[in-house]
């Protein structure tokens, strides 16, 4: 039995602030700004690790990104993950949800015996949280999402509580499954200096479009049904009167304001 | 007699507990206004068990059509049958558009259709545009700038979209002109993949949050703990609720029901305060016209300072921690 778990590389939130957006190319510029693993597909990755403790099964961490994407992959093994497995190909590029969610589909299947995908139940930078949902939709099996409690009854059947808005809902699902999960979940494990050693013993399988079974052009930008169209600038609705003086003189300006005002 | 459909944009409405939730009640309105220049029309897509009630109630928010799979079965929700009726029904009528509400079941589902149907999904649209040909535009916030995209999907029929919740205005009831026409529910039990065993309320409808006139928020500058508590404790000062961005969240500094913006929901303070964090419009999108914004930012330059009407520029902590004592010194000053 094995457990996958779909991890994507993100740009560093300490360095958002660098990032720009290049008008002639529609794209985002990430140059020189460093990639981590998206804080819920750590989630998803400690689960794992914790089923493996319970099944015996393997961890198969899968992400599909650029090259540079190598260093994320090696921390997750550090975590603990048995294998990973890096879909790369120039083709790939410009992938949108539907075009990473079957090619994601296809890595999954090429890795064969799997029995729960575990995804984060949605990404830091553009996430639109539909991954897992379509993957589940490509292999044919039951997903849900926003998941805080996986309680395994008889390693075939599962309960899972998944948050809706204003509560949650207890579930009922069985493997093979793909399960997104929110921060709620567990607390992922950091990573010693003997894993981190341990990790550089294990090799980063990197699938290319050759590798898998691709029957029909549904990837890449070509592959993509949506298209980023024109980018707008939201107009500046407020004028900002700054306050000026110390972090003391400003916060005393301030909290005089809010209270002439009413509100405490 | 299933009759023929002709309106082109479909909102998937979602119920609960016998109630169709806001969202998709503000994109029927939406897409009622949307289509007036080109003169489609709007329809409700009604999928469960008993929904009389339900289907007159949505008629009466001015549709033209209301498409009712009713069927014992759909008692139980599962979103593998729900896409299978869908999927059938879209093949069947052949809309432009299909519109669900970005929520935590809206979203699962938009996402499983439109992978069932191979057609593009814009997600967690905050606007949604229509042009005059018929191409539907969804506006969203675009990572890390100050920037909104126009997301379209040219090639792909229907074109489907999520909107967050609170965006556009509830619409006003109108009279009922519209008329029903039952789908076809073609599913079997195999299709619930999964059963739900209990549905557990944990707040009332709307979170203290929602419907808090002053909310407190705090993103991923603050750091840590210690600094997320400070942010806890003006909130209480100030009798505020504390709402948080993703990446606090991602820190597990604040709960993800915290989570203001594109991903999560929208508040309607009279104040809101941010502090330490940038003012992008993923967070932003979530506020919605308050009286007055302050922003907090050490960046002299951070976004949060183009949407505020009052900036302070500083350590949020220095600047916290004098707006505490202050306070605490007005409540003294107000008991003697």
């Amino acid at each position: 039995m094995g457990i996958i778990v779909c991890i994507k590389p993100v740009p560093d939130p300490k360095y958002w602030n660098r990032l720009r957006f290049d008008a002639n190319t529609n794209t985002l510029v990430r140059e020189g700004i460093p990639s981590i693993i998206n804080p819920l597909d750590k989630n998803a990755l400690e689960e794992a690790l914790r089923l493996r403790e319970r099944l015996g099964s393997e961890v198969i961490v899968l992400s599909l990104a650029p090259h540079d994407a190598i260093p994320v992959l090696k921390e997750a093994l550090a975590m603990g993950a048995d294998r990973a497995v890096l879909v790369s190909d120039k083709t790939f590029a410009g992938s949108d949800t539907l075009a990473t969610s079957y090619l994601l589909s296809a890595a999954i299947k090429r890795v064969g015996a799997y029995e729960i995908i575990l995804c984060g139940d949605q990404t830091s930078d553009s996430g639109t949280a539909q991954v897992s949902a379509q993957i589940a939709e490509f292999l044919d099996i039951p997903n849900l999402m926003h998941v805080s409690a996986i309680e395994l009854k008889d390693g075939v059947q599962c309960r899972v509580k998944a948050h809706i808005e204003h509560g949650y809902m207890l579930v009922e699902i069985r493997p093979p499954m793909v399960l997104s999960v929110t921060n709620q979940l567990n607390e992922p494990r950091y990573t010693t200096l003997m894993n981190i050693l341990d990790a550089e013993q294990k090799s980063i399988e990197v699938w290319s479009s050759k590798d898998m079974d691709l029957a029909e052009p549904w990837v890449g930008l070509a592959g993509s049904p949506t298209q980023m169209g024109d980018f707008v600038v939201p107009t500046k609705k407020r004028k900002a009167e700054m306050l000026q003086g110390t972090p003391e003189q400003q916060a005393a300006a301030l909290t005089d304001r809010l209270h002439r005002l009413g509100f405490y | 007699m299933a009759g023929v459909v002709e309106s082109k944009i479909w909102i998937v409405v979602e119920h609960r507990e016998g109630r169709p939730v806001d969202v998709s009640l503000e994109l029927m309105g939406k897409a009622i206004d949307l289509v007036k220049q080109i003169g489609w029309k709007v329809a409700a897509v009604l999928i469960g068990n008993g929904l009389d009630t339900l289907s007159t109630q949505v008629l009466s928010y001015g549709v033209h059509e209301v498409l009712i799979a009713d069927e014992p079965m759909l008692v139980n929700y599962c979103n593998q049958a729900h896409a299978k009726i869908l999927e059938n029904a879209v093949k069947k009528f052949q809309p432009e558009a299909v519109l669900m509400g970005a929520t935590a079941l809206g979203t699962d589902l938009a996402a499983r259709l439109a992978a069932r149907l191979r057609v593009g999904l814009s997600a967690h649209c905050i606007d949604l545009e229509l042009t005059e040909k018929g191409d539907l535009l969804g506006i969203i916030p675009w990572l890390g700038g100050n920037y909104l995209c126009r997301i379209t999907c040219p090639h792909t029929r229907p074109q489907m979209a999520t909107v967050i919740p609170g965006v556009f205005g509830m619409p006003k009831t109108s009279g009922i002109q519209g008329r029903t026409i039952p789908l076809e529910a073609c599913i079997e039990q195999k299709d619930f993949t999964y059963q739900i065993l209990e549905i557990k309320r944990i707040k009332g409808p709307k979170s203290d949050l929602e419907k808090a006139e002053v909310v407190v928020a705090g993103g991923w500058g603050i750091g840590g703990e210690d600094g997320w508590s400070m942010v806890e404790n003006l909130a209480d000062l100030v009798n505020g609720a504390v709402g948080a961005t993703r990446p606090a969240v991602d820190e597990s500094w604040a709960k993800e029901h915290q989570m203001i913006g594109t991903s999560g929901i929208t508040v309607r303070p009279k104040l809101y305060i941010g502090i330490a964090l940038s003012g992008h419009p993923h967070h932003l999108v979530g506020v919605k016209e308050p009286e007055l914004t302050v922003g907090i930012n050490i960046d002299p330059n951070a976004p949060i300072f183009e949407n505020c009407d009052i900036g302070l520029v500083g350590d949020y902590r220095e600047i916290l921690q004098a707006m505490i004592k202050s306070i605490q010194a007005q409540y003294r000053g107000k008991n003697k």
